[in-house]
């Protein structure tokens, strides 16, 4: 019974959003304000039926209802109690569940929010974000619903969660990636809404930009975790593998991180305005076009779902009416948008435009290599996969040059900066930074294209600090003071720039400066390795909640003191019947201790794979602190006004 | 010109959703990899039947399958059987026990029977990183130069063998 609650309660919100996408939209062009003003209540609705049938699933999943399909094809009554809930995103239809609820919840604040935007304004967004709503409950209900049962013959138990996705890491990444994508459904929405209403100017920049920053965050988080998920849990010491899903989330983030600055553009020079509204239906399209190569099965891939062709036929269908739709709009109203103030060649709008061109070029570079193979198998050309090689030597030196551009652009003027002035500010710093660069890696033994990187990301972290201390010492009131009248926009830039830095320095000595091997080790004998002592102190047999595990036990000693203990597994988990390696792990700011373990060889012996990777947690921690920055700007004070007058 | 230029994202759209369009529903298993045409990495893997060390010597000098297999893959399971029918013709198969248990894989081999000439175990999945497996079980085709001809992802049977004969010369 309870279980066809959800389901009800899922049809019921799909009936309210198809009021939501149709009701104000009529009262818009009536100028009716009683239908305009359903708009609000509509999506509270929805969002609410959403909520109990994602309430609903996760009961059946916590009390084992495996009458349930979905349940009983995710979850065993071994599984902890947390993975149970966690198990509800772990298949196609509860992730897709999760999506919709997300997108409610997104829907919901926009109309939390909505009471300071123009009467008009407003319910036209939420009108949009009903449609996209109406799009993905009817693909659910119609291909995908969580909620159907196994009567009569409901399994006794039910057959786990992927091993893989049992750990901590997937418990928030996915939700966390959802609310990014997700969120940059509010800027798509408010770029539609622009488009429909004709008001292209700079205020619909002005409201789309704390939310887009918001996404922008949760995006970046996500993909941090996902990255660092996969490093302990594949067991390969890797940290990005260029996967289709993996690029299906890195693609929205890039052109998410260009709508960021291209909409601060808009925001405050009133220049760029068709772009932006092109690049925010970029930046969800690229959303909904990961959605689809996950769900459809046209790309193979480590993390792909069941592939059902109907399935991707619906979204396909889903892809063209919303994306089709909206590029037709674009297309028909963008061409009467004129730039209303003009910019020179060393002002911050050309930076700007610079990192835009570069981030969408990153962002198609990204693109055709995840579609290459299948443009390829179109043409008839036979069949190929792009791999790693490929996304390297394209996509690094373009992001290298980004980051030149990063460092610089900040300390560019609006409109026109003089270039003697620009050229003093930089030179100083780029100097200091090529020399130290080359001494640290004459010191360690980098080669070129390392010093290279090495003098960007120095003199990057150079700048910043220098456009910082320039602002806090100019006047007279003194540096604590100026510095915390700096608006929070203004710390959000720096730290998420410096985040970048960071997450630049980490790519490149991992990349140059890891060790790795792989040795045959009894109980009680040591190897060297990197400078560090392995000793293998020998196997021990335990038993997880719903797995066996091998456990070795290796400490690591440097000129004869102690280290870590470390002590990697290989679980069978034996309803799935599957064995997942877990990695034994000693995490430092400059290196990480890396060991997992590999086969029983002859004997006592074991293979293991010994890892030294150098800096890497620097990836992640870049990765923070560009959410940190997100965050922060999305909180600048000024969005919390009330915006109605438009006086940007 | 203006005009033309802002559908331009619509035109290429909807170029994209047609090439989408034409992939549903083809088999996204059948991907041959970037190794096609070229011969087979250089590798050292240890032995499951002798427990010595193998490298490329070893494999056989005339067309071969390399099948790529493990104890916890049901659908190795499933193609097993297949594999032995192909063996008593006479094919030579390299199997390669991919991240697995070599005890478990042994037993395995003895309990099922063993279709294949040589198998070399693969523990860690560093080869199977080199060629470019993504799962369990995948099967290339080895010609009689030592050259990738051809790579099937899945479970091998008759609708399979059909066309992958072809490529066996």
């Amino acid at each position: 019974m309870i279980p066809e609650i959800g389901h009800f309660a899922l049809i019921l919100a799909l009936f309210f959003s198809l009021c939501l996408s149709v009701v104000p939209l009529i009262g818009y062009w009536q100028k009716n304000r009683v239908l305009l003003h359903t708009a609000r209540p509509l999506t509270y609705l929805m969002s609410f039926f959403v909520l109990v049938s994602f309430l609903v699933l996760a009961l059946s999943f916590m009390t084992d209802d495996f009458s349930v399909l979905y349940v009983s094809q995710n979850s065993n009554s071994q599984l902890p109690i947390w993975y149970k809930f966690s198990a509800l995103w772990g298949g196609h239809e509860g992730s897709l569940l999760l999506w919709i609820l997300i997108l409610s919840g997104w829907s919901s604040a926009v109309a939390l929010k909505s009471v300071s935007l123009p009467k008009d304004v407003g319910p036209v967004v939420l009108s949009v974000l009903g449609m996209v709503s109406l799009g993905f409950l009817s693909f659910m209900l119609f291909t995908s619903s969580p909620f159907v049962r196994a009567l009569p013959d409901a399994p006794l138990d039910g057959r786990d969660l992927n091993p893989l996705l049992q750990d901590i890491g997937l418990i928030i990444h996915p939700p966390m990636l959802y609310m990014g994508y997700v969120g940059f459904s509010v800027a798509f929405a408010f770029a539609i809404a622009a488009l429909i209403t004709g008001n292209l100017n700079a205020s619909w920049a002005r409201w789309t930009r704390p939310w887009t920053s918001l996404s922008w965050a949760f995006l970046t988080l996500g993909i941090t975790l996902g990255s660092w998920w996969a490093y302990y849990e594949l067991g390969w010491g890797g940290w990005w593998f260029w996967d289709p899903v993996e690029n299906a989330s890195f693609m929205p983030w890039l052109a998410g991180t260009a709508l960021v600055h291209s909409l601060a553009v808009t925001e405050k020079r009133g220049v760029f305005k068709s772009w932006t509204v092109l690049l925010a239906i970029f930046t969800f399209s690229l959303s909904l076009l990961g959605t689809f190569l996950v769900r459809s099965g046209v790309l193979t891939s480590v993390h792909a779902f069941a592939a059902d062709p109907t399935r991707g036929i619906y979204i396909l269908m889903l892809l063209v009416i919303l994306i089709g739709g909206s590029l037709l709009l674009y297309g028909l109203r963008a061409s009467q948008v004129r730039a209303s103030a003009t910019f020179g060649v060393t002002g911050r709008e050309a930076w700007l435009l610079l990192n835009n061109i570069l981030l969408t070029v990153l962002t198609l570079t990204v693109l055709l290599g995840t579609l290459y193979p299948l443009i390829f198998d179109v043409l008839g050309l036979g069949r190929i996969s792009v791999g790693a090689p490929y996304f390297n030597t394209v996509f690094s030196p373009i992001a290298l040059l980004l980051i030149v551009f990063m460092a610089i652009g900040p300390f560019s003027k609006w409109h026109h900066t003089k270039a003697s002035l620009l050229l003093n500010a930089i030179l100083l710093p780029a100097v200091l930074a090529i020399v130290v660069a080359g001494l640290l890696s004459y010191v360690y033994a980098l080669g070129m294209m390392a010093w290279l990187t090495l003098s960007v990301a120095l003199w990057s972290a150079l700048l910043i600090a220098k456009d910082w201390f320039v602002k806090v010492s100019a006047g007279t009131k003194g540096i604590i003071p100026r510095a915390r009248q700096l608006p929070r926009n203004y710390y959000g830039m720096m730290i998420a720039h410096l985040g970048m830095v960071v997450t630049l320095i980490g790519i490149l000595l991992v990349s140059t400066s890891s060790h790795e091997s792989t040795v045959k080790l009894s109980p009680g004998e040591s190897v060297s390795f990197a400078g560090y002592d392995f000793h293998f102190d020998g196997i021990s047999h335990l038993k997880g909640p719903n797995y066996l595990a091998d456990r070795g036990v290796i400490s690591v000693s440097k000129n004869g003191d102690f280290v870590a203990l470390l002590q990697p597994e290989k679980r069978f988990y034996s309803t799935s019947r599957q064995i997942m390696t877990e990695a034994g792990l000693d995490a430092g700011f400059t290196r990480d201790l890396y060991v997992s373990l590999g086969e029983k060889l002859s004997g006592e012996a074991w293979g293991i794979r010994l890892y030294v990777k150098a800096f890497v947690r620097w990836i992640w921690l870049g990765g923070l602190m560009m959410m940190c920055g997100g965050l922060l700007s999305a909180l600048d004070k000024r969005y919390r006004k009330t915006v109605r007058g438009n006086n940007a | 010109m203006r005009k033309l230029l802002v559908f331009l994202p619509f035109i290429v759209f909807i170029g994209l959703g047609s090439v989408l369009y034409k992939q549903l529903g083809t088999n996204p298993e059948y991907m041959p990899s970037a190794l096609i045409g070229k011969p087979v990495p250089d590798f050292k893997l240890v032995s499951l039947q002798t427990d010595t060390v193998q490298d490329q010597t070893s494999l056989p000098k005339q067309a071969y399958l390399l099948n790529f297999w493990a104890t916890w893959c049901p659908t190795c399971e499933m193609e097993h059987a297949y594999l032995r029918t192909l063996a008593k013709q006479g094919i030579p198969i390299v199997g390669i026990d991919y991240k697995d248990d070599k005890h478990k894989a042994q037993q395995w081999l003895a309990t099922r029977g063993n279709p294949y000439q040589w198998v070399l175990t693969d523990e860690l999945g560093k080869f199977g990183v080199d060629m470019g497996v993504t799962g369990a079980p995948e099967t290339f085709v080895v010609n009689s130069k030592g050259i990738i001809v051809y790579r099937y992802q899945g479970a091998l049977d008759d609708r399979v063998w059909q066309e992958m004969k072809g490529y066996l010369k």
